[in-house]
């Protein structure tokens, strides 16, 4: 969809090094500023996860995860409001129905489904977001690289071959 | 594209952690990077001014800033792009600062993740499009939740600034937890003649409704137009008619209904009026202790009222209001003090609560202001409080501070001594927290002046012995057991959230915390503003607060309403839905989902469906987003591209 600049690229064998590649979406409202009050209290966190910030989980498209996964990265987690705290009212509801049926579906298409997790986590809770990545980073880091099932096209960078268990 | 990117040092709160220099250097790699520099307080007045030069000499399309949340300065920055002629939505920040640098150390990794961070900040921007607000009305009401002190002052002060205010309380009465109080400390101020005009203000202000004994039933709409709609519980006396001469009351045959006003010290007709200073000064009948609703028969307040107002058939009634801002204060209980069993709350009467003794203080109270035990109804000469019972202590789940128990003991223990000059009063706490002003100096006059005993230590153990209460606990200053025999054990018991407090932070989308108190916006900067646009805080919903506290935030959510009100029209956010047409298959999953009814289908030449967005309806979820199997419905500034394209840069 983008351009990569070639440039940008790191050598092949710093990559190992470099820890993991794990996507995060969070929702604008709860765990967006769960994550920030975790910084602000200045809990430590494993540096793996990259942040993307969605209005609300309601917007998670299953794709957004498969796709992920599918062009190499190691790990996805989501995070929304707890159910019924919903800044919209219902949106993790749906969220939770989709990101459930999601999970059931990734290893039949050839995905590990330890790859993905999505949960709870308030603004207020900064503990518990530290929690969450510190666990779910740490399970990526015992899985290892992600083979993944197909490379990104004109991707060559990802040339980690880390068996996943 | 030409696109510029601001890398903020925040002095050393991201340059200490996170090589900035080399993270614009790394950016101007990036694809459409045209600029990019490292500042040292980007969200200063220069660093502003800054990007502003660069977007002009640098004829910038777009501007990413790597700086801290986007929840603290997205706004501040929409602004400067602004003024140097940008749409505020060619905009995108990278989070380098709560997000990185704030969370390890590790300088490398560090900079490689704010390098990937402000890849996809840059990649989004690129599928950015110019978005322009709307403008829509703003119903000038406001909505006031909860009619305690600090509901009480913002509903005066908004009145006062010519707004119209509906004021809803769940009990018969206005007043809250104050009313109860006899004094307030610092002053020994009368709490019922500080907050009685206030509460006669409130009735007698035209532009005030006044609904009591009324509960929230659903809130609906946004910012500038809020639907409520208010469930008026049944009082089985018709308030129109009811001129409260108390008649009924005096005439009632059941007098076993527990007292709710005097913290169930004792008890009152099943036909009452809550308080003498209750407003509205109206009756209401215990459907629970009447005799006409328990056995059947009875209805001798029916006959004997003159106006004719009992009504046994009375139902709920709903009413709808329509509003533009709603300001909570729904206030706080008190915790239950049965969870320390050890305390014997709950099993010894002659074992209290802090409120339940503010009565027994009280000239209105179960023993007209007498200090009286509740057991046997003795003056009592020896008198324990307990500090700390539900507050600072994790073991029953309050870890937090209470705040105002350390003052109303001191308060409690020096209205003691000028009831009984002859009495001895005994304080267990932990540490003494007094700081509001002259609150330690009062602390100190209860134990220099009036020879309150102030023991530091935890109580083990309260136990009767003949006819009085053992009360074991340690000295920890001299190290010692200690062993106190006292006629009557107040616990200073702490705050928790109202019951209730989280079905109504569920209607009205607000968050609250683990223990059930409100969040405001920001803890510093934001303490009355929600997260969610047009709703306001004030008082103890938000967290433990004394009166001061709570009547200073109730004036400054009245402000707040005031600031959004001096505009006749407010700004739509205009990241919403939309349809494009030509994919739109008309399938209606995205009318399923849409939690606001925002779209609906319109017929397009002749009988073509299309689903459309009422963009002043959206309020910009994304749920449609997520279902529209053709992709056909996007939500602007957040749409499928946007967010692989940042996706894409992480695979990269």
């Amino acid at each position: 969809m983008t351009d990569s600049n070639p440039d940008s690229g790191t050598a092949p064998d710093e990559a190992a090094e470099q820890g993991m590649k794990i996507a995060g979406f969070l929702c604008n409202w709860c765990s967006y500023g769960g994550a920030d009050t975790a910084g602000v209290c200045r809990f430590r966190q494993p540096t793996d996860l990259r942040i993307v910030r969605i209005p609300c989980t309601g917007r998670m498209d299953p794709l957004f995860v498969a796709k992920s996964l599918i062009y190499g990265l190691d790990g996805v987690l989501v995070s929304g409001c707890h159910p019924k705290d919903c800044h919209y009212a219902v949106g993790n509801l749906h969220a939770r129905r989709r990101l459930e049926v999601l999970k059931s579906f990734l290893s039949f298409m050839g995905i590990d489904a330890r790859r993905f997790h999505y949960t709870w986590v308030s603004a207020s809770e900064g503990q518990r977001w530290q929690q969450v990545v510190t666990e779910f980073s740490e399970q990526i880091h015992r899985l290892g690289p992600n083979p993944g099932v197909r490379k990104q096209p004109g991707e060559s960078s990802n040339h980690r071959t880390g068996k996943s268990s | 594209m030409r696109i510029g990117v601001f890398v903020c040092q925040c002095g050393t709160n991201i340059a200490g952690t996170v090589d900035t220099e080399a993270v614009a250097g790394e950016a101007l790699t990036f694809a459409d990077v045209a600029y990019a520099t490292s500042y040292m307080y980007t969200c200063s007045e220069p660093g502003q001014q800054e990007i502003q030069r660069a977007v002009r000499e640098h004829n910038l399309q777009g501007v990413v800033v790597a700086a801290c949340s986007p929840r603290m300065h997205e706004p501040t920055f929409r602004r400067a792009v602004e003024k140097a002629g940008l749409n505020r939505y060619m905009f995108e920040m990278a989070n380098i600062r709560e997000h990185v640098s704030w969370i390890g150390n590790d300088r490398a990794a560090n900079t490689r993740k704010a390098v990937d961070l402000v890849r996809m900040a840059v990649a989004k921007l690129r599928f950015n499009q110019p978005l322009i607000p709307l403008n829509m009305p703003v119903n000038k009401r406001v909505l006031v939740i909860g009619a305690g002190v600090a509901g009480i002052q913002a509903a005066l002060d908004s009145a006062e600034g010519g707004l119209d205010v509906v004021i809803v309380e769940r009990r018969p009465s206005i007043g809250g937890k104050m009313a109860k109080l006899d004094k307030t400390f610092p002053t020994i101020d009368c709490s019922s003649c500080i907050l009685g005009p206030k509460m006669v203000d409130i009735s007698q202000k035209e532009n005030i409704t006044l609904y009591a004994a009324s509960e929230i039933e659903s809130i609906n709409g946004y910012i500038g137009n809020f639907t409520v709609q208010i469930r008026k519980k049944a009082t089985y006396v018709d308030w129109e008619a009811c001129t409260g001469c108390g008649l009924c009351m005096e005439k009632c045959p059941s007098a076993k209904a527990p007292d709710a006003f005097n913290e169930g010290l004792g008890t009152t007709k099943a036909i009452n009026i809550p308080f003498p200073q209750a407003i509205p000064r109206r009756a209401s009948i215990d459907p629970l202790h009447c005799r006409h609703f328990t056995r059947g028969k009875c209805g001798v307040c029916s006959k004997i009222c003159p106006v004719k107002a009992i009504n046994f058939d009375m139902q709920d009634a709903i009413v709808t209001e329509e509003v533009g801002a709603i300001i909570v204060a729904t206030g706080y209980d008190l915790f239950d003090h049965s969870a320390y069993g050890e305390y014997g709350a709950g099993r010894y009467p002659d074992v209290i609560s802090g409120l339940q003794y503010e009565r027994i203080l009280s000239a209105s109270g179960p023993f007209g202001g007498h200090i009286r035990r509740p057991s046997d109804g003795t003056e009592p000469k020896d008198i324990v409080f307990i500090a700390c019972v539900g507050s600072r202590d994790t073991s029953v789940g309050r870890p937090y501070c209470s705040g105002v128990c350390c003052m109303y003991i001191a308060k409690q223990a020096i209205l003691t001594r000028d009831h009984m000059p002859e009495s001895n009063s005994y304080v267990f706490y932990m540490d003494i927290r007094a700081p509001g002003k002259n609150y330690d100096e009062f602390v100190r006059r209860a134990q220099e002046e009036y020879g309150v005993q102030y023991i530091r230590g935890r109580v083990g153990k309260v136990y009767p012995r003949g006819n009085r209460m053992v009360v074991q606990g340690a000295d920890t200053l001299l190290g010692v057991q200690v062993e106190v025999e006292a006629d009557l054990v107040v616990l200073a018991t702490g705050i928790e959230a109202s019951a209730g407090a989280s079905e109504l932070a569920e209607k009205l989308r607000i968050s609250y915390d683990q223990y059930g108190f409100y969040m405001e916006g920001h803890p510093k900067l934001r303490p009355v503003e929600t997260n969610t646009a047009g709703v306001y805080l004030a008082g103890a919903c938000q967290g433990p607060k004394d009166i001061p506290s709570s009547v200073a935030q109730g004036s400054a959510a009245a402000s707040k309403v005031q600031a959004l009100f001096a505009r006749d029209t407010i700004e739509t956010n205009p990241q919403v839905a939309l349809v494009n047409e030509r994919a739109c298959i008309a399938c209606a999953k995205c009318i399923q989902v849409c939690p606001f009814g925002a779209i609906k289908l319109k017929e397009l030449r002749g009988d073509i469906l299309k689903a459309e967005v009422l963009p002043t309806v959206c309020q910009g979820c994304g749920l449609c987003n997520a279902t529209c199997p053709p992709k056909a419905i996007q939500l602007q500034h957040s749409t499928d591209n946007q967010i692989l394209a940042a996706v894409n840069e992480i695979c990269a």
